[in-house]
């Protein structure tokens, strides 16, 4: 499958745009990888393994942490998976309103 | 200092988008080329700001809108070079919630100030460092067409 990696990350992908990788699910592709790239892993998880809070993985058009057997989800050669951070900010001024912080979708409770 | 090539009609649609948004912030992505100085950018895209419960302070691109975005830009033989937003009734300088949401390494950071509804300056930001530890804004130029029109702290 095809693995799409974000403008950030290519520095750490061997400035790949697209890399091919053998996998079965979605975590052994993140798997063979980072693998293949090991400094890849500290953009794309905590020092605890988890995925970080930021960092978005689509499979073709869905959100991963979504998907009903997340990492364990079946892949085939033609899908393509997406590692793209998150775009968010602000002025965060509150304008006479309370602050809201942004927390979209917390550290997801994958790979261990 | 880095240098943003910006094309004289992006810089408007930037500068229009968020005068039509006002008083929202708008956002979009920046699509372009890598050169040895900064970014050259080729198109923008427009995006929805995600945040309708806060959207005048606050703006949030919606993760499958930047894969298709990656995709558009990956056709047009350009990458994400970087996104802009704006700042209604804000200077355009980066805010701490900018900076702590910020997370494209080596991308730039285009903010535009809009005052009463009519653009004002319009600034960008590199997003340097190589991890989300070390991660800092740094002052860029805006050259367009070839002409300066300034750095933040200029
Ligand atoms: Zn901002």
């Amino acid at each position: 499958m095809n693995i799409l990696i974000s403008t950030p990350l290519r520095p750490f992908a061997g400035g790949q745009h697209v890399l091919q990788v053998e996998a079965g699910t979605v975590g052994e592709a993140i798997r063979a990888l980072t693998g293949a790239h090991p400094e890849l892993r500290k953009h794309l998880f905590t020092p605890e393994g988890k995925l970080r809070a930021f960092v978005n993985l689509y499979l073709n058009e869905d959100d991963v942490r979504y998907l009903p057997d997340r990492e364990n989800t079946r892949v085939s050669a033609a899908d393509s998976l997406s590692i793209i951070p998150s775009i968010a900010g602000g002025t965060g001024h509150p304008g006479g309103r309370a602050l809201i912080i942004l927390q979209p979708a917390g550290e997801a409770e994958i790979w261990n | 200092m880095s240098i943003l090539r910006l094309p004289r009609f992006i810089y408007d649609e930037i500068r229009a988008h968020g005068e039509e948004t006002y008083p929202q912030e708008c956002c979009g992505a920046l699509l372009g080329h890598p050169a040895a100085e900064g970014w050259r950018i080729v198109a923008s895209v427009r995006s929805g700001n995600t945040r309708t419960d806060s959207a005048h302070n606050r703006y949030q691109i919606a993760p499958v809108e930047l894969v298709h975005i990656q995709r558009t830009a990956r056709r047009q033989g350009a990458e994400i070079a970087g996104f802009y937003h704006s700042h209604p009734d804000h200077p355009p300088q980066w805010s701490p919630t900018d900076f702590a949401e910020a997370h494209w390494l080596g991308c730039s950071y285009v903010i535009t100030e809009v005052a009463q509804g009519k653009a004002g300056r319009t600034n960008s930001f590199l997003l340097a460092g190589t991890t989300e530890e070390d991660k800092h804004f740094e002052d860029e130029a805006i050259v367009m067409d070839d002409e300066r029109i300034g750095a933040p702290s200029a």
